[in-house]
């Protein structure tokens, strides 16, 4: 076995029922389109984009309703055309379940398109283009939503491998699977364009085994292209872990806190680079994704679907939830989070939608003290030791807690998964976190107030000196000769009114 | 309780059935102990058990712990059938009872219950009967022949309820590690004393055969992934390589390695008492540390010290270092230098 081709297994992980099959029987389907889409001005990680448009107006199908603001930022166009309506809070998929701006479209159902523009990159350089793709809206697709263009810079030439991360290791999610399938060639054209906008010198793509089907027409592509390779890895969750997969693939660990670039390697999702591929080549920014929609649902299936389009609207399609449950989960059941309800948009970040039965979101057994077994640290694949962490956690010993790396932890559940005394792990590691976080914060706080109180009483104390040294001053310009005069004069004064007063005293005697 | 945060899925694991399988995995050691020693140990097990599930119902009730949640879990019953195990099964039925009683109540619950005790409670159950009643914890049974028939069940029914005292001195003999060490001590030498009374006694075997018993239950849990090799491997390896070196050096004094190793409980140790999650180590290389320094004393408890069934003793001493062996046995985290 050459270098090249083998796999540095992590610790741990998990083998768990994928459930992935349930949604790969059909091809990607689209939806008639909805009566109203909903886009929220932030669906990424960053600053809010600016909204540029005004209440009713008309616009195009890839028209810019907000623009980036600033550098780390995305901008969101229109996903068809039509009239905006409104620019008010609604409720958005956030694991928050707080509300945030949503601008509100009313499609025309011409689905107009403004004029595409194409990036002729081959011509315009690799900067130019970068800065294209700066518009262009397009954020990462894996659910982590990072604008994609600060991730193409390669200043110092120092990325050499872009990693593609095709390994899709939560259960259920399906969309990059099926992607794969249906736009392989799109994939694989993309990759060449991401390579030549990176400079780097080769990409390997991360795929899980149990993708045989995208496996054989990846393969099929890239077989006379010496400058791509395809690495299958186990599936072993949670191999699509940027660190984890990138230390499967290549043996590299990058450190907490440290990015890849510094390494001399980018990842990409498979999902981002075809959306790059459809901007550059087309000129179709980033208005739709490809969403799967399963769990407890009549027929489970992915979708392409404009961001914006009501939830509802897809669970409807998909033949509406099987039983009465009402929950529902966006992203996988390993990292995901439990939507509010269905009345939200689908968004950059959704990938997977899971309707989720009661056997999911309640947790009947009861929860048992830990009893040390370990199996959490045989299944972390970050190699802490979860169940130290836990009793650090759970007893307010913060620093000891960090002490054992508890900012390491990736919160992937792996360590919840495998617990047999039903312990909530993951929970109590938020909590510390979020605790630690705020304690920092607080300490920050009172640090900043102390030192306005010192510079306060600093400022009050020279103020004070200088007033005294201002009277001090006056004090000594009066010069003592002038002083002198003056009293000497109204000495004088007085004397005279004295005498005057004795004479007058004499002359009425 | 509504789960609100991921994960959403869990496996099929708890801690009942953990125990469940560690219950069913000495088994195939009971089998043998019963066929060669009679039904003594069966009933030894019923008391125990009964004692400790009264027990633990009791000492939940005065925590305010709900018994439902934690009987179910069955560490207690883990803990009385290792002690039962432990203990001479022509015991009278209060020496069980006693036992149980501080494993359960003082061992288990004083330190604060299941996942707190920070020393294997079956250990400190055997430590204190064994201080205490010396006489009687280390007189064993003879092998008998048809231990099912109702002759050897009345026979082990009276010994339970009444003492050895009723029915003679006859059917027991000291261990094989007490019998070599009382020799050794008046001077005889190994061959002498193999080839005089040991080798030829089926006294020897049934003990071993027995502890390949437990080994077969061992094995059964290792491959259900629900003890680690760790523990049991370093423990036997290390007591195999120490035993051998003193018996290549001075074969007349000091027993060879499978003496050492399928005599005294060492199987039963290696696999369901070391393993016990909660009073041992947790790290890959604090396992290995610690079964290591656990043979070491338990050869010196048994070869130089003066308890030759003294393995309680190491395990309970080294528990106390677990925190320590945790501590300086932390692996490399990912990313880490």
């Amino acid at each position: 076995m050459s270098i090249v081709d083998k796999i540095f297994k992590f610790n741990g992980g998990i083998k768990t029922d994928t459930r992935k099959t349930v949604s790969t029987s059909h091809p990607i389907k689209k939806i008639s389109m909805p009566k109203k889409l909903i886009l929220p001005l932030r669906q990424h990680v960053g600053r809010v984009a600016k909204l540029k448009v005004n209440l009713g107006e008309k616009v195009l199908k890839g028209q810019l309703i907000a623009e980036a603001d600033g550098n780390v930022s995305a901008a969101i166009h229109a996903p068809t055309s039509g009239i905006i309506v409104s620019v008010e809070k609604q409720s958005i998929p956030h694991p928050s379940g707080l509300p945030d701006y949503c601008v509100t479209l009313i499609p025309d159902g011409k689905d107009t398109w403004i004029k595409k523009d194409p990036v002729n990159w081959k011509k315009i350089g690799r900067e130019e283009t970068i800065k294209k793709i700066y518009s262009s809206g397009i954020v990462g697709l894996g659910g982590a939503t990072f604008p994609s263009h600060l991730k193409l810079h390669n200043n110092n030439n120092e990325i050499k491998t872009l990693v593609v991360n095709a390994a899709e290791c939560e259960p259920y999610i399906t969309c990059d699977d099926m992607l794969m399938r249906e736009k392989s060639v799109d994939l694989i054209e993309g990759i060449r364009l991401v390579l030549h906008l990176l400079g780097a010198e080769n990409a390997i793509i991360g795929i899980e085994d149990n993708k045989p089907e995208a496996i054989e027409k990846l393969t099929v592509l890239v077989k006379k292209d010496e400058h791509i390779s395809i690495k299958v890895v186990p599936t072993i969750y949670p191999s699509g872990d940027a660190k984890r997969l990138i230390y499967l693939l290549t043996g590299t660990q990058i450190a907490k806190g440290k990015r890849s670039a510094e390494y001399g390697i980018q990842m990409f999702n498979v999902a981002t680079i075809v959306a790059l591929y459809n901007f550059i080549n087309l000129g179709e920014p980033s208005i739709s994704r490809i969403i799967t929609i399963t769990g407890n649902v009549t027929a489970p299936n992915n979708y392409e679907v404009l961001f914006g389009t009501p939830l509802s609207d897809l669970i409807v399609d998909a033949g509406g939830v099987i039983k009465k449950s009402s929950s529902f989960i966006m992203g996988g059941p390993m990292m995901g989070f439990k939507l509010p309800s269905v009345n939200v948009p689908v968004t950059k970040a959704m990938n997977c939608v899971i309707n989720a039965g009661s056997e999911m979101v309640e947790n009947n057994s009861p929860v048992l003290p830990c009893i040390r077994c370990a199996r959490c640290a045989d299944a972390c694949p970050v190699t802490l030791q979860p169940q130290e962490l836990f009793w650090f956690s759970q007893s307010n010993q913060f620093e000891k807690a960090e002490n054992y790396n508890l900012f390491d932890c990736i919160e992937c559940g792996c360590c919840s998964y495998v617990c047999p005394s039903n312990i909530p792990l993951v929970q109590y590691y938020r909590y510390a976190k979020s605790e630690i976080i705020g304690e920092r914060h607080a300490k920050e706080e009172a640090d900043i107030a102390r030192e306005r109180n010192d510079f306060r009483l600093h400022r009050l104390q020279r103020e004070k000196e200088e007033r005294a040294k201002k009277v001090a001053e006056r004090k000594a310009n009066t010069s003592s000769d002038e002083k002198s005069k003056v009293i000497d004069e109204k000495r004088k004064a007085i004397t005279e009114a004295l005498e005057r007063i004795k004479n007058e005293e004499v002359s009425e005697k | 309780m509504i789960n609100q945060q991921s994960p959403f899925i869990q496996k099929s694991s708890s801690v009942t059935s953990i125990m469940l399988l560690v219950i069913l995995a000495l088994i195939p050691g009971l089998v043998f102990y019963v066929h060669y020693f009679g039904v003594g140990v069966l009933l030894n097990l019923v008391a125990a058990s009964i004692t400790a599930i009264l027990a633990e119902y009791l000492v939940l009730k005065i925590r305010k712990l709900p018994p439902k949640v934690y009987l179910y879990d069955g560490s207690a019953l883990v803990a009385a059938w290792l002690l039962a195990l432990s203990i001479p099964s022509i015991a009278p039925w209060w020496i069980i009872v006693v036992g149980t009683l501080f494993t359960i109540v003082i061992a288990k619950h004083f330190y604060g219950g299941l996942g707190s005790n920070i020393f294997n409670p079956a250990m400190i159950g055997y430590a204190v009967l064994l201080i205490s009643f010396p006489a009687l914890m280390t007189k064993w049974p003879s092998p008998i022949e048809n231990s099912l028939s109702l002759e050897s069940i009345g026979q082990a029914f009276q010994i339970f309820f009444y003492g050895l005292e009723v029915v003679g001195d006859g059917l027991t003999s000291a261990t094989p590690l007490d019998y070599v060490k009382t020799e050794l001590l008046q001077g005889q030498i190994l061959p002498d004393i193999s080839i005089a009374s040991i080798s030829t006694s089926t006294n020897l075997t049934s003990t071993q055969i027995v502890s390949l018993g437990y080994l077969l239950g061992g094995v059964g849990l290792l491959y259900k992934k629900i003890i680690s090799w760790h523990l049991p491997v370093t423990y036997l390896l290390s007591l195999a390589f120490i035993s051998g070196f003193f018996h290549f050096v001075d074969p007349n004094n000091f027993s060879s390695v499978t003496f050492h190793l399928l005599n005294g409980g060492t199987i039963l140790c290696a696999f369901f008492i070391l393993t016990d999650p909660v009073s041992g180590p947790t790290t890959p290389k604090g396992k290995l540390w610690f079964a290591f320094m656990v043979a070491i004393l338990v050869y010196v408890i048994r070869v130089f010290g003066g308890y030759p069934e003294g393995i309680a003793f190491a395990v309970i001493f080294m528990n106390i270092c677990v925190p320590l062996i945790d501590n300086l046995t932390q692996p490399k985290v990912f990313g880490h230098d």
